[in-house]
């Protein structure tokens, strides 16, 4: 645990040091902002909790490229630069390095968070919204977060390129997210899996206020998977 | 301390390292020498818990890499080829770092900290960002955190790499002064930059060992104390005859002639360097300058590795 709180300790304060991060999460901030006038902030009358749900859509779909291009450099990095020999000879299990990157850009991705708070004060400022609401909105945005952490954290393992690790998650994020269009060519059961395994009929439930065991437990899953996938590529690498 | 045997080392279909063995006793400084892509760093890594071997058995303080690696990694310390920095980290922050990654109490850090960057000359760049540190800077927090826990072995990989002539200097006065506190694995691929400071030698040349002992050792091997230059003023002729007579002496060649100065090589059997002097003040010649050869260990270096790849 200590190394885990360790690594991650680093890892966090690299990503505050540096440029890169900033500027993903100002780049996020801008375009969760710009979606949020353009289509949550209503030009018709629409129901509070109604402009809230848009505004937990919108943001989790940034989350998901934000988390992207936020963890393609945690492991690609270490390759590219040459320190992973640092971790690989010092007393660490692979897995605290993996967790430990996990949660600094797990950190750092609550930064984003608290910064798109503003968002729903607003509309609590015009509307009226609950706080049950706005917690498992935050919620479910934490577990899509997490999961594509997770993911470009498995990507960032398999390549030294930040670019290539970068395309590879995106591609996995990607394939989460319209996987449900085999549906149209799968017949039950397989069509029920497949529709179980795109993240947004996951995070539906969170948007509107929802928080289903089931939910948590699918952005568990793939962050589980992800992570220990990572953790094998890492320990693979010793033999190459 | 560290026994090998039978090291083999696969990348693929081809054979980094092919059946290595050989031991270190403890407190000994060995240098690995070998040509770029012999096999010297991937040996080192397999050393360092970096890589895990193909076959073959690897025992540090009678623990086995691939069975108990941690209890490896806690008493190696590590400089791979270019030092694992971290360019954003302060020099400081970066060996408490290390310094907790290994192992060290957190009430030892700050003493093990200050006492490393003393040892490498770096508290006065203590406060400054890696990356904007001089390579040579560079290298010597690399070492810097490779014993920052204290470590029974150090494994560097090239520590005089890319460093200008002073660097090189101080970097061999560093490795020597770790001599005796701690077990030290240095390798290079150019030997004048470890010739003084090593107790034996290995010698390595495509993924094999093709020679190992001290400088003496290697030597012999290959028939010969090796060469004596002697820079002299007089008549050259003089000289070769009175050098000539002088038992020890196989072969005297004049290697460069300019008008009453003459530098002469002179092969040796064994170490009459005295002897070689007496002969030459009693034919009344000026010595202006005698040296075991520079570039001694070099021969002996290319000797070996080129008749490696004759045969």
């Amino acid at each position: 645990m200590r190394n885990v709180l360790l690594i991650a300790r680093r890892e966090l304060a690299s990503y505050l040091r540096t440029m890169s991060g900033y500027v993903i999460i100002a780049v996020m901030l801008f375009i969760d902002g710009l979606l949020f006038n353009a289509f949550a902030v209503p030009g018709t009358a629409k129901k509070s909790s109604e402009v809230l749900a848009d505004f937990f859509t919108m943001t989790s779909g940034i989350t998901m490229v934000g988390a992207v291009f936020l963890s393609m450099r945690l492991i690609a990095e270490e390759r590219q630069t040459g320190t992973i020999s640092l971790l690989y000879s010092s007393p660490l299990h692979d897995v605290e390095i993996v967790l430990g990157k996990f949660f600094a850009a797990l950190g750092f991705l609550f930064v984003f968070f608290a910064s798109t708070l503003y968002m729903p004060a607003l509309v609590a400022a015009y509307g009226k919204i609950s706080l049950g609401h706005v917690f498992a909105g935050y919620l479910g945005l934490t577990l899509v977060g997490a999961a594509s952490l997770a993911i470009g954290a498995f990507g960032s393992s398999l390549t030294k390129s930040q670019v290539v690790a970068a395309v590879l998650s995106g591609v996995m994020c990607l394939a989460l997210t319209t996987c449900w269009l085999l549906t149209k060519v799968t017949d039950r059961p397989l069509t029920e899996i497949v529709t179980q395994l795109a993240w947004w009929s996951h995070f539906d439930a969170f948007r509107t206020g929802l928080v289903h065991v089931k939910h948590v437990t699918y952005f568990g899953l793939v962050t589980f998977l992800a992570l220990f996938a990572a953790t094998r590529v890492l320990e693979a690498r010793r033999w190459r | 301390m560290i026994q090998v045997e039978g090291l083999t080392k696969y990348y693929g279909e081809r054979a980094a390292i092919r059946d290595l063995s050989f031991t270190i006793e403890k407190g000994e400084v060995i240098g690995f020498l070998g040509l770029n892509g012999a096999g010297k760093s991937t040996t080192l890594k397999v050393l360092g818990c970096v890589l895990l071997p193909t076959s073959g058995k690897v025992l540090i303080d009678g623990y086995d890499v691939a069975k108990d690696p941690h209890e490896i990694r806690k008493r190696i310390g590590f400089l791979p080829d270019a030092p694992p920095l971290y360019d954003e980290m302060t020099v400081e922050g970066y060996l408490r770092f290390v310094a907790e990654l290994r192992g060290v109490t957190t009430a030892d850090v700050p003493a093990r900290v200050a006492d490393v960057m003393k040892k490498t000359s770096i508290t006065d760049r203590k406060d400054d960002v890696i990356g904007s540190l001089s390579h040579g800077y560079r290298q010597r927090v690399g070492v810097a955190q490779a014993m920052v826990h204290n470590p029974r072995l150090l494994i560097l990989d090239e520590p005089t790499g890319g460093l200008d002539p002073v660097q090189i200097v101080e970097m061999r006065e560093l490795i020597r002064a770790l001599k005796g506190e701690h077990t030290v694995l240095v390798s290079s691929h150019i030997l004048s930059e470890i010739s003084q400071i090593c107790d034996r030698y290995l010698v390595i040349q495509q993924g094999e060992i093709i020679a190992r002992g001290t400088e003496e050792d290697l030597s012999k091997l290959l028939g010969g104390a090796g060469v004596v230059e002697i820079d002299i003023k007089g008549p050259a002729q003089v000289a070769v005859e009175a050098l000539k007579k002088v038992p020890g002496v196989k072969d005297v060649t004049v290697a460069r002639l300019d008008d009453r100065l003459a530098s002469l090589r002179v092969d040796t059997a064994e170490d009459v360097r005295g002897e070689l002097v007496r002969a030459l003040v009693q034919a009344d010649i000026w010595v202006l300058r005698i040296d075991r050869g520079a570039t001694r260990l070099e021969n002996i270096f290319l000797k070996l590795t080129h008749g490696k790849e004759a045969a």
